[in-house]
């Protein structure tokens, strides 16, 4: 009994229904205060009612398990995640497998049969489409779901790519493709190693059912009246139900495609495993390294090579037209303040590119306001062109105004197809119609099409949140529509003139702060009436909650180094209510806590 | 310049003491679009749920549903006592691939203990209308 004792306790985190508990503990556990970001672990989404009751059932059937006889793998899965080395998964192999014995010499030379019929076909192999094979796998039981993607990898988890990789001391990281979550344990960005998935020339006589990755193909045409897809070998392969995860492509800028060949080879549109590896290998072998642009990724990277910087005296050179950092999503202010302190990292430029040249052994980038500047390589972050290439031969609809698929708000494109992720242009009930390109909202749609694949018919619901940590004083999480344009309602936690010596001395008018002191302990009795002055200390935007509002009413919530508050944050936008006094609002955030 | 439309307000723990007046939109348990718990409002089991992780999804999915499944609808003393065959098929289902199913190991589960704790009394904390409602009805 004392086992399962022991079992009992051990499955006490078995939710973390929101990432936000999650980074708010990493804030203490790792050096320099920096914070992890969300690691989805096994389970991926923000899911809401992870924690209390379903914990509690989850406790004992666990137990249940362990008690008959050594359930503790199924415990581990839960609490760590701990997911073990995952070697790239390479394309499907072109020769026939080993001899297996008790099998005829004729079978042994027959080619490998990919399945020419997939009962669920997920085109793309990234998280959209992984979250939509586990919700579909979960719902219809023995489910073939086959993914097919260009890429050799099986699915994985990109934030790490641009966030906790660059941060491993582990030099071989760039194999491992490992990283340190925020409860230090480790795990690969792979959702799931191979031995989960089925070998897709295994998936239709799979008598349990499966998920097959398809890997180094590409789906170039689509049949919708056949519901069948062709491949860049030119195999089809029919389907019953369809989803489209494509993502999408990062973009390039004019100039530098327009330099040649020498400009484009010292430069790196980054989204890929390959494109992580490349660049770590680059930031190792060159002096300086000019990032193209202000928004998240180009954030992330300029603060993750910044870092590196200091060890490797690499030249790290953030390059962006806004005004600041995170300009077209934080407010002028807050903007600012981020830009001051990621400064001190790295080198902030704020200009517009005219045009790159290479000239003895360096890369020339000539901005617009006449200055150059000289560096080694180039990493643009300039956004993300969504892949649309199946629209034609399917005749889907895009979007003009957002670019993507448009789908309804069950993310349904036609009849049998759905499309989820980045690629999905698709109508939020509550704030309209939209694209997101965020890791979480991968995870979010994905699910969803796969519930309505199998027939769950619900529209896009819960919503989705996102997160960025620029160092660390600037760690916050979003949700909704999080535009600088719109207006703002910002309110910050401040000290009381109590708190800070210098308001103290300021306030008393002397100089000498223990006079002021013995001078606040007479004054006092009277004072007590009045509340204590809030000095406005310019410019430290410490910790807060910032609203977005559209037509008085919350469409957007940031929550600016505060954490575990996303459930409400979700609720108010849910809630879709004028509220007259936002401060009112702010308090449910308790932002004064820790 | 962002003064017109960005507005700042700083606040101090005594400004936010007193309750919020802030009206929220009460909430609709049997809410049809909302993403649910572990257990649905109509007591069957919610497989895709973010808790189980790939649980259900994995290689021994079946084998997993038929264990929790018997043991959830189970009405024993002892709950679960009739489903032993079941959780022996997931365990030998499991043993099969230990890869995504890892055999824990003495020290391991003296880390986990501690983390276990830790995160536990987080995950307490979080409680949500939601999980309430799942809660009470796998106690009734």
């Amino acid at each position: 009994m004392l086992k399962c004792r022991a079992v009992w306790r051990k499955l006490a985190p078995l939710a973390r229904s929101a990432s936000t508990q999650c980074r708010h503990n990493v804030k203490t556990a790792l050096n320099n205060g920096r914070r992890q970001a969300f690691v989805p672990a096994t389970h991926m989404s923000t899911g809401p009612a992870g924690g209390g009751g379903s914990e509690n059932t989850l406790y004992v059937v666990l137990v249940g398990a362990a008690c008959l006889g050594g359930g503790a793998y199924v415990s581990n899965l839960f609490i760590t995640s701990k997911a073990p080395t995952e070697p790239a998964v390479t394309s499907l192999p072109e020769s026939a497998p080993a001899p297996e014995p008790g099998k005829t010499c004729i079978e042994l030379s027959a080619p490998l049969t990919l399945p020419s019929h997939a009962p669920y076909l997920l085109i793309g192999g990234g998280t959209a489409s992984f979250a939509a094979a586990r919700s579909i796998r979960a719902r219809d039981p023995g489910a073939k779901v086959l993914i097919v993607t260009d890429e050799p990898n099986l699915p994985y988890m990109r934030p790490p790519l641009s966030k906790e990789l660059w941060f491993s001391d582990d030099p071989s990281v760039t194999e491992t493709l490992r990283f340190k979550q925020w409860n230090g344990k480790e795990r690969s960005i792979y959702f799931q190693p191979s031995s989960f998935y089925v070998k897709p020339e295994e998936l239709t006589s799979a008598e349990n059912g499966g998920v097959a990755v398809l890997t180094g193909k590409k789906v170039i045409q689509m049949d919708v009246r056949g519901n069948k897809v062709k491949l860049d070998d030119d195999t089809e392969i029919s389907y019953d139900k369809c989803l489209i995860g494509t993502g999408g492509v990062p973009r390039n800028l004019q100039v530098i495609e327009k330099a040649g060949d020498e400009v484009m080879n010292r430069t790196t549109l980054f989204r890929k495993i390959e494109d992580f590896k490349s660049l770590d290998n680059v930031s190792r072998n060159v002096k300086s390294i000019t990032i193209i642009g202000g928004g998240f990724l180009g954030s992330e990277l300029a603060c993750a090579l910044g870092r590196r910087s200091s060890e490797t005296g690499l030249e790290v050179i953030q390059m962006f037209p806004e005004k600041g950092n995170m300009g077209k999503v934080l407010p002028e202010y807050l903007s600012n303040w981020t830009t001051e302190k990621v400064k001190k990292g790295y080198c902030v430029i704020t200009a517009l590119v005219k045009s790159v040249a290479f000239k003895e052994d360096k890369l020339e980038i000539l901005l617009k306001d006449g200055r150059q500047v000289k560096t080694d390589h180039i990493v643009a972050a300039v956004g993300l062109e969504p892949n649309v290439d199946l629209a034609k031969s399917a005749g889907l609809e895009v979007d003009s105004d957002f670019g993507g698929y448009r789908v309804n708000a069950e993310l349904q494109a036609r009849s049998n197809i759905w499309v989820a992720g980045d690629a999905a242009c698709f109508y939020d009930i509550r704030l309209g119609r939209r694209r997101v390109e965020h890791h979480d909202h991968a995870v979010v749609s994905g699910r969803l099409a796969g519930e309505n694949m199998t027939g769950a018919n619900k529209p896009y619901w819960h919503q989705s949140m996102f997160w960025s940590d620029l160092g660390p004083d600037v760690g916050y999480e979003a949700i909704g529509i999080v535009d600088s344009s719109l207006p703002t309602v910002g309110v910050f936690a401040k000290a009381t003139s109590k708190d800070t010596p210098k308001a103290a001395t300021e306030q008393s008018g002397t100089g000498i702060r223990s006079e002021s002191e013995t001078e606040a302990t007479a004054v006092t009795p009277v004072a007590s009436s009045t509340p204590a002055p809030v000095m406005e200390h310019k410019d430290e935007y410490g910790k807060g909650v910032i609203f977005y509002l559209r037509d008085k009413v919350v469409v957007g919530i940031i929550l600016w180094n505060v954490f575990n508050r996303m459930p409400i944050a979700r609720k108010i936008i849910k809630d879709g209510e004028e509220h007259a006094d936002l401060n009112e609002v702010a308090k449910l955030f308790n932002i004064h806590e820790d | 310049m962002s003064y017109w439309k960005d507005t700042i307000i700083f606040v101090t723990k005594e400004d936010h003491e007193a309750p919020s007046n802030a009206e929220l939109v009460e909430e609709d348990p049997n809410d049809p679009y909302e993403e649910r718990g572990l257990i649905l409002p109509s007591g069957e089991i919610n497989w895709n749920c973010p808790c189980l992780g790939g649980m259900a999804s994995g290689p021994c999915g079946s084998e997993f549903k038929e264990a929790f499944s018997c043991f959830h609808y189970s009405k024993e003393e002892v709950k679960g006592s009739e489903c032993l065959d079941q959780f022996r098929s997931m365990q030998e289902c499991m043993q099969r691939y230990p890869e995504l199913y890892p055999q824990e190991d003495e020290k391991d589960e003296k880390d986990k203990q501690e983390q276990a704790t830790e995160s536990g009394a987080n995950a307490a904390s979080e409680g949500q209308k939601d999980n309430d409602t799942t809660e009470s009805e796998v106690k009734s």
